[in-house]
């Protein structure tokens, strides 16, 4: 019998345990998958907690509940990847050999890489809203927020869902409208970027909204430390907030540090377009744990998954690795009052205009606000849970990054 | 795709100034960039400067500030002091390698 070992059970390790146990031999091949932590959490919704939109109990399920029938489901943390012995060791001793391993490992928020962040008031009036734990925090904090500066903060890239920040902006502003205080609230937007989003189209669209909801952006400042009350850059500026909302720095899992298989932030370099480590050929990485220039998002994983299945299956016959992934990604950004952007690209084409997924019925419009991408988004929670975790296809959703619909400039990027 | 001449020498450049054949580097030629972005190369520059081309043969990447801190050992503080606005946009510029691209 030969064997799969996946790490992680979050949306990567789950959507990769379903295609595979649908496509490989199951006589010849056993899969195991390795998870810490015996939940599976639907992370965008943490964005709806903290306004009382979302509780725990629409974002957190039993992973169990969403392995598919004969796939070994393992509680358990790694403690080493030892690659030249296709095994690995766990916390407790015992020891999990394989033939072939997946890295879905993701990424979590690390407060302590900002001096100061965390003694100076975490979880008082420092908050993220990338763990429930923090995003229940923040929506305890914010009835009692009658006025002040809030900073809306991102520490240092890459991030896990670039746009969470605009969204969380966005909502707090909506938030303090509809409460009728929002004359009493400053609100900054403090990121690293030169603009609002990676991709100067998009951070066009998205400053305009950020000074039309009268959010004063700072860019271009890379965080030093945190004092008490202010954020302090490199570069000596200063910004001051009584309530800070920040994206701490994002690291991959601790356990590649441990194995000799990570960067500088513990991310796993990976082939861009086959997903295979470099660091060995039977091990490959996919999701918010590889060092990818993709966006870390799920929508990105669920393309990725149908992708590294492809590849895995040529892995086995001993073929080339034919199936390339392309970088697509597409998410909705919320942005109060009921509306919602959606913007789709790749690593070749920005986000544009246009309908998605068809063209002219859409039904959602691309780089545009509307109640109906809102709607989309809402929407997510049940087509995550149901629908995508489960590997059932979306019509007109597909891997590869669709061109049907938008509208492309000339002087765009394109293959 | 357009051309510069640095200290007497023609070299590919992108729209916005980064060189595009990185054999047409020189340490004249970082010298003049570096001139035009305002900098006076010392010492300590030079030290970056060498870390990233030497890091991005070694991994074909252009180092982040946080592996320029890490694993070159230099202090971010320091950066942002011999490079203002955009170390590593200037940094990178300099030393003839890829503008940063910032992972969305």
């Amino acid at each position: 019998m030969n064997k799969i070992l996946i790490i992680g059970a979050g949306t990567a390790g789950t959507m990769m345990a379903v295609h595979l146990s649908r496509r490989l031999n199951r006589k010849e091949w056993a899969i195991t998958v390795l998870d810490k932590d015996e939940n599976h959490y639907y992370q965008p919704g943490y964005l709806f907690i903290p306004f009382g939109i979302y509780t725990w109990r629409d974002v957190v399920r039993k992973g169990s509940k969403y392995m598919p029938e004969g796939v070994d489901y393992l509680l358990g943390e790694a403690e080493q990847i030892v690659a030249d012995r296709n095994r690995v060791k766990l916390k407790d001793g015992r020891e999990i050999t394989y033939d072939i391993l997946i890295i879905a490992t993701g990424t979590t928020i690390h407060p302590e890489e900002t001096e100061g962040m965390v003694e100076n008031g975490w979880r008082e009036n420092i908050f993220d809203f990338y763990t429930v734990e923090g995003a229940e925090a923040l929506g305890k904090k914010l009835p009692d927020f009658k006025g002040g500066r809030v900073a809306i903060h991102v520490a240092e890239m890459p991030i896990k869902c670039p746009v969470a920040p605009l969204e969380i902006a966005f909502m707090t502003d909506w938030y303090f409208a509809k409460k009728g205080l929002r004359k009493n609230v400053e609100i900054d937007f403090v990121t690293p970027l030169p603009g609002a989003f990676s991709k100067p189209a998009t951070a066009k669209v998205m400053g305009h909204m950020l000074g039309e909801r009268r959010i004063n952006m700072v860019a271009d400042f890379g965080t030093e430390r945190v004092e008490p009350g202010k954020l302090i850059s490199y570069d000596n500026r200063t910004v001051e907030y009584d309530l800070l909302i920040t994206t701490p720095t994002n690291m991959g899992d601790a356990l590649m540090a441990r194995s000799g298989l990570g960067d500088d932030l513990n991310f796993v370099p990976t082939d861009k377009h086959t997903l295979q480590t470099s660091a060995k050929d039977n091990i490959f990485a996919l999701g918010d744990a590889t060092n990818l220039p993709s966006s870390k998002a799920g929508s990105v994983v669920h393309f990725q998954s149908e992708i590294l299945a492809e590849n895995i299956l040529s892995y086995i016959k001993g073929k080339e690795l034919k199936a390339s992934f392309d970088g697509h990604s597409n998410c909705f950004i919320e942005s109060g009052y009921g509306k919602a952007f959606l913007i789709d690209f790749n690593y070749d084409l920005d986000p544009v205009e246009g309908t998605y997924p068809f063209p002219i019925v859409g039904p959602f419009s691309l780089l545009k606000e509307t109640r109906l991408n809102h709607l989309g988004k809402l929407s997510m929670k049940f087509v995550y849970w149901n629908i995508l975790l489960r590997g059932i296809p979306v019509p007109g959703i597909t891997s590869k990054m669709g061109r049907l619909g938008k509208i492309i400039p000339a002087d765009s990027g394109t293959v | 795709m357009a051309t510069k001449e640095y200290a007497g020498k023609t070299v590919n450049v992108t729209d916005d100034g980064y060189l595009t054949d990185p054999s047409q580097w020189t340490r004249e030629v970082a010298q003049a960039i570096a001139a035009e972005e305002g900098i006076t190369l010392t010492n300590t520059h030079w030290k970056v400067i060498d870390f990233l081309k030497k890091d991005f043969a070694a991994t074909g990447a252009l180092a982040s500030m946080r592996r320029i801190n890490k694993t070159g050992g230099i202090a971010t503080k320091d950066l942002y002091e011999m490079f203002p606005d955009g170390p590593l946009k200037k940094a990178a510029r300099i030393a003839g390698l890829p503008r940063p691209t910032s992972c969305v």
